[in-house]
C-alpha cells in the first residue's frame, strides 16, 4: 500500500515541479543584456579611489598628511607634497594609487580629514598591462572636467 | 591522517577528487580510496587556498585587520566582520550604541540568507538540476542590491567598525528590505514544492549521509550541521550577544541526522532570518551608529579575549592576545567549516560517490574560509 | 527502376539532412528552452536570435584535432562513434512522416526500430572500451545495466499496443488512427483495449528517456561525477558523432511516441487535411517536453533509476499487456 501511496504523491510532485519551470518559462527575462544595456552604480558603490575637486579653487582639498598612506592595509597609496611659496601647508605633487593591491576597505576615504579623497564610480577597469594599474590621482583629477 | 587500516585489498583504487573539480565548491583534494563505487578511505588535502590570514594578523594594526575578515568566508562576511568586531570590542570595552547594533543585526541576517540561496543552488546544482540556481541568484541579487547601497560592497564587506558601523542606512534600504521580504517569503512555496517535495530529491537525500549527534561532538561540528542531527545549539540563543536577546525567532532542529535534514534545517533558518530582520526594521531607534568615544588607534590591555558569533556555516570564533600595542600579537580565527569537513572522512565510509558529494554538499564548504 | 531508385536516393539524402538538421538545431532549442525556463535568454549574439549558434559550434567541433591516445584499440575506438550514429539514422528509414513519405513500408516496422536501438548501446561500450579509460569503461558499464533495465518495460508496452491493433507496421498503425483525437492510440485504447492505456504512455515515455541517456536518467554523462563518461577520449568531430547520434536517437523516440501514441500524421479534427505537419507539430511538441524535464529535475541516484525501472515500470507495464490480452480475449 505504501508503494502506491509513494508512486502516486511522487509522480504527483514532478508534475508539481514541471508546472513550475512552464510558468517561468513564459515569464519575461530578469537579466541585462550587460554590453549593450548598463544598470547604473549606486551612489555608495566602492570603485577605485579618487581625487575630489575643491569648487573653491579649482584643484585638490589634500593636505598631504599621509594618513591614507598609513592606515592602508595593503600599502598601496604613495603620497607626496612639497612646500610652495606664499602657500599655507603642503602642496600635493604626486599621488600614486597601485590599484593591483587595493582591496577597497575604505580607511584611506574614512581616515582622511579634509574629504580629499571619495570612491570613483569606474568599473570598467579592463587593461592590457599590470602597469595600466597604477594610477596617477593627480593626473586623472587634471582630466576630470 | 589516516584514522584507520586502510583495506589492502586488491580491489581498490585510489581517486583522486582533484583541487579542480566541479564538485567541491573551492580548491579541495580529496583523495578516495574505492572499491569499485564504494569509497573505503576519504582523506582531504587542503591548503591550495591557504592565505596567512592569521599571520596578517600579527603585521596589521587592529583597524587595519578589518578587511582580511571579509575575505575569510566571502559569502558570508558580514559574520566574520562582526565577530572580529566583537572580539575588539570585548578587548578595548567600547559600547555599541543600539541603533548601531540593530543595524549589524539586519545586516548580518540578510547576508545569511544571501549566503543560504546560494548554498541551495549550488547544492542543487551538484545533483543535476540547473534551474533552482538561476531562482534563487535573482532573489539574491536583491539583497545584494540592498547591502551595495548601504556599504557599497556585494561581497567582500568591509562595513563595520569598532564601536559601530561605517554608514547609516536610509530609508530606502528599509523599505527596500521589507518589500524583499515579502517577495521571498512568496516565493518559498515555489521552492518547496520544485525541490524539497520533489520525488527524485528526497531520494537522494532521506537516509542518506547520517551523522550520528556522538559524531558531531567529537569533532565539533557545529551550525546547520549539528542542528540537523538534533542537537538544539545556537551562538545567538545560548551564548547571545549584540540584541538578539530582543528577538523573538526560533532554532530549527531536526533529528534525523540525514542529509534531508541538513538540507531543511537551512532552509528553515532562511524563514527565521526574515522574521529577525522584520522585528529588526520594526524596532529600530534612532540615533548615532558609531560610538562616540571610539579610539582612533585601537591598543587594548593585555590579555586574551575570545568572541564567537554564528555564522552562516557555524560558529565563528576568533581569539585575541594582546600585549598592548598597536598590532595584535596572535590572532586565531576558529572556522567552523574546517571542523565540519574533518567529519567528512569518516562519515563517508562505505558510501558510494554520489551520495557522498551530496553529502559534501550539505556540509556546505567554502574552502578559503579553512584554509583562511 | 530507377523511379524506385531515385526514390530511394531522395529519401536517403532527406533522411539524412533531418537527421543532421535536427541534431543540430535540438541544441539551439535547448539552450534557448533552458534559457527562458531560467528566466534568461539563450544564446543571442551569434545571428539573429542565435540561430547561426549551431554553425558556430559545428565549425568548432570540426576544426579540433582529431586526437587518438596511445593506447587506444584503433579499430574499434574509430568505429564506435558510427555504430551510435548509423542505427539511430537508419531507424528513420521506417518512420511515416506523412501518408507517402515514408521510406520504406516495413511490415516489421516497429521490431526493427527497436533492434536498432539495441546496437547503439553496443557502440557506446565498444568506444568507451576502445578508449582504454578506466572511467569510461564505468561508465559505459552503468549505461548498459541502464539500457538493458528500460528496455524491457519498453517492449512490454508496444507487445500490448501491437496486440490491440494488430501489426506492427508504422504507417498502418498510423492509418488506423484516423478520424479525430479521440481515435488516437492514447484515448482510442483506453476503452477498447486496456484502461491503464495512459499509464502505459507514461511508461513508454519514461523508458524512452531513459533509453537516450536524458536527464534525469543522464548518470553515464553526468558532469559532476565522472569526467564526460564514456566519450572522455573523444575530442572533435569523434565527439560530435556520439552527439548527433544522441539527439537522432531523441528525435527517433519522439516520433515513435507519435506514431504509436498520438497519431502520427493524422490531425486532430476530422475536417483539417492530414499531413505531415501535423507528425512534425506532435514530435517537436514531444521534443520539448524531453527539453522541459531536462532542466526541472535533479538526477537520480542510480540504484534508484534501477530500482525504478525493476520494481515500478516493468510490474505496470506486465499488468497492462495482461489487462490487455484479457480484455481483447473477452471483447
Amino acid at each position: 500500500m505504501a508503494y502506491f501511496n509513494e508512486l502516486f504523491s511522487g509522480t504527483k510532485s514532478l508534475f508539481i515541479g514541471m508546472g513550475i519551470t512552464i510558468k517561468e518559462f513564459f515569464k519575461p527575462v530578469v537579466t541585462v543584456q550587460y554590453p549593450h544595456e548598463t544598470i547604473p552604480m549606486s551612489a555608495r558603490f566602492r570603485g577605485h579611489i579618487e581625487l575630489v575637486r575643491d569648487p573653491e579653487t579649482g584643484g585638490n582639498k589634500c593636505i598631504v598628511c599621509g594618513l591614507c598612506q598609513k592606515n592602508c592595509p595593503s600599502g598601496c597609496i604613495t603620497v607626496d607634497g612639497e612646500k610652495r611659496e606664499g602657500v599655507k601647508g603642503k602642496v600635493l605633487t604626486l599621488y600614486r594609487l597601485d590599484f593591483t593591491k587595493c582591496s577597497l576597505c575604505g580607511m584611506c576615504v574614512e581616515n582622511c580629514k579634509p574629504g580629499a579623497i571619495q570612491f570613483s564610480k569606474d568599473y570598467n577597469l579592463a587593461g592590457p598591462s599590470r602597469e595600466a594599474y597604477v594610477f596617477d590621482l593627480l593626473k586623472r583629477l587634471e582630466g576630470q572636467q | 591522517m589516516s584514522l584507520d587500516v586502510i583495506d589492502k585489498s586488491l580491489e581498490t583504487f585510489v581517486l583522486n577528487l582533484g583541487p579542480q573539480h566541479p564538485a567541491t565548491h573551492g580548491v579541495l583534494r580529496v583523495k578516495l580510496t574505492m572499491d569499485g563505487e564504494y569509497i573505503v578511505h576519504a582523506e582531504p588535502v587542503l591548503g591550495y587556498i591557504h592565505r596567512m590570514h592569521e599571520k596578517m594578523g600579527e603585521n596589521r594594526t587592529w583597524a587595519q585587520f578589518m578587511p582580511n575578515t571579509g575575505r575569510l568566508d566571502y559569502l558570508a562576511a558580514l559574520s566574520y566582520n562582526h565577530g572580529y568586531a566583537l572580539a575588539a570590542e570585548r578587548a578595548e570595552g567600547i559600547e555599541v550604541p543600539e541603533r548601531a547594533e540593530y543595524i549589524r543585526c539586519i545586516t548580518v541576517e540578510l547576508n545569511r540568507i544571501a549566503s543560504h540561496l546560494l548554498w541551495f543552488g549550488a547544492f542543487v546544482l551538484d545533483l543535476g538540476g540547473f534551474t533552482p540556481l538561476l531562482y534563487a541568484f535573482d532573489d539574491r541579487e536583491q539583497i545584494l542590491d540592498l547591502l551595495e547601497s548601504v556599504t557599497g560592497a556585494r561581497l567582500t564587506f568591509c562595513y563595520f567598525r569598532f564601536g559601530g558601523v561605517y554608514n547609516d542606512i536610509d530609508d530606502n534600504f528599509i523599505t527596500g528590505s521589507r518589500e524583499f521580504i515579502k517577495r521571498l517569503r512568496s516565493r518559498m512555496p515555489m521552492y518547496h514544492d520544485l525541490v524539497s517535495k520533489n520525488i527524485i530529491l528526497i531520494k537522494r537525500l532521506k537516509d542518506i549521509g547520517p551523522i550520528s549527534q556522538e559524531m558531531c561532538r567529537r569533532y565539533g561540528a557545529t551550525g546547520p550541521v549539528l542542528r540537523g542531527s538534533g542537537v538544539n545549539f545556537d551562538v545567538r540563543k545560548h551564548e547571545p550577544y549584540s540584541v538578539y536577546p530582543e528577538f523573538d525567532f526560533d532554532i530549527p532542529v531536526y533529528t534525523e541526522g540525514d542529509s534531508m535534514a541538513r538540507y531543511m534545517v537551512r532552509m528553515d533558518e532562511m524563514e527565521q532570518s526574515m522574521r529577525i530582520i522584520e522585528q529588526g526594521l520594526a524596532k529600530l531607534p534612532e540615533g548615532p551608529v558609531m560610538a562616540a568615544k571610539a579610539p582612533k588607534i585601537l591598543k587594548p590591555a593585555k590579555g586574551d579575549y575570545y568572541a564567537a558569533v554564528e555564522a552562516a556555516r557555524g560558529s565563528f570564533g576568533i581569539r585575541l592576545v594582546s600585549d598592548g600595542t598597536n598590532t595584535p600579537y596572535r590572532l586565531k580565527l576558529r572556522s567552523p567549516t574546517f571542523s565540519n569537513l574533518s567529519l567528512f572522512s569518516e562519515a563517508c565510509r562505505g558510501m558510494i560517490l554520489p551520495d557522498a558529494l551530496a553529502l559534501m554538499g550539505t556540509l556546505d564548504l567554502v574552502i578559503p574560509e579553512i584554509d583562511r | 527502376m530507377t523511379n524506385e531508385l531515385i526514390r530511394l536516393i531522395a529519401f536517403l539524402v532527406g533522411i539524412i539532412a533531418f537527421a543532421a538538421g535536427n541534431a543540430a538545431y535540438l541544441v539551439w532549442v535547448e539552450r534557448k528552452v533552458a534559457g527562458h525556463i531560467q528566466r534568461r535568454i539563450g544564446p543571442k549574439e551569434v545571428g539573429p536570435y542565435g540561430l547561426l549558434q549551431p554553425l558556430a559550434d559545428g565549425v568548432k567541433l570540426m576544426s579540433k584535432q582529431l586526437l587518438v591516445p596511445d593506447g587506444v584499440d584503433p579499430i574499434l575506438f574509430k568505429v564506435a562513434p558510427l555504430m551510435v550514429l548509423v542505427p539511430a539514422v537508419m531507424s528513420f528509414v521506417t518512420i511515416p512522416f506523412g501518408e507517402h513519405l515514408a521510406a520504406r513500408n516495413v511490415d516489421l516496422g516497429l521490431l526493427m526500430i527497436f533492434a536498432f536501438a539495441s546496437v547503439n548501446v553496443l557502440g557506446l561500450l565498444i568506444g568507451s572500451w576502445g578508449s582504454a579509460n578506466k572511467y569510461a569503461v564505468m561508465a559505459a558499464a552503468r549505461v548498459i545495466s541502464q539500457n538493458i533495465a528500460y528496455e524491457i518495460p519498453m517492449l512490454l508496452t508496444a507487445i500490448a499496443l501491437v496486440m490491440a491493433t494488430n501489426t506492427m507496421n508504422l504507417n498502418e498503425m498510423v492509418s488506423l488512427q484516423a478520424g479525430g483525437f479521440w481515435q488516437w492510440n492514447l484515448i482510442k485504447l483506453t476503452f477498447t483495449a486496456s484502461p491503464l492505456t495512459p499509464i502505459a504512455f507514461l511508461i513508454f515515455f519514461t523508458t524512452m528517456l531513459a533509453e537516450t541517456n536524458r536527464a534525469p536518467f543522464d548518470m553515464a554523462e553526468a558532469e559532476s561525477e565522472l569526467v564526460a563518461g564514456s566519450f572522455t577520449e573523444y575530442s572533435g568531430m569523434g565527439f560530435g558523432v556520439f552527439f548527433m547520434g544522441e539527439y537522432a536517437n531523441i528525435v527517433i523516440g519522439a516520433a515513435l511516441t507519435t506514431c504509436l501514441f498520438l497519431g502520427g500524421w493524422q490531425s486532430p479534427l476530422p475536417f483539417l487535411p492530414n499531413g505531415v505537419v501535423w507528425f512534425l507539430i506532435k514530435m517537436y511538441a514531444i521534443i520539448f517536453t524531453v527539453v522541459w524535464i531536462r532542466w526541472t529535475f535533479p538526477r537520480t541516484q542510480f540504484y534508484a533509476l534501477l530500482n525504478l525501472s525493476w520494481k515500478v515500470l516493468i510490474p505496470i507495464s506486465l499488468v497492462n499487456l495482461i489487462v490487455t490480452a484479457g480484455w481483447l480475449k473477452v471483447f
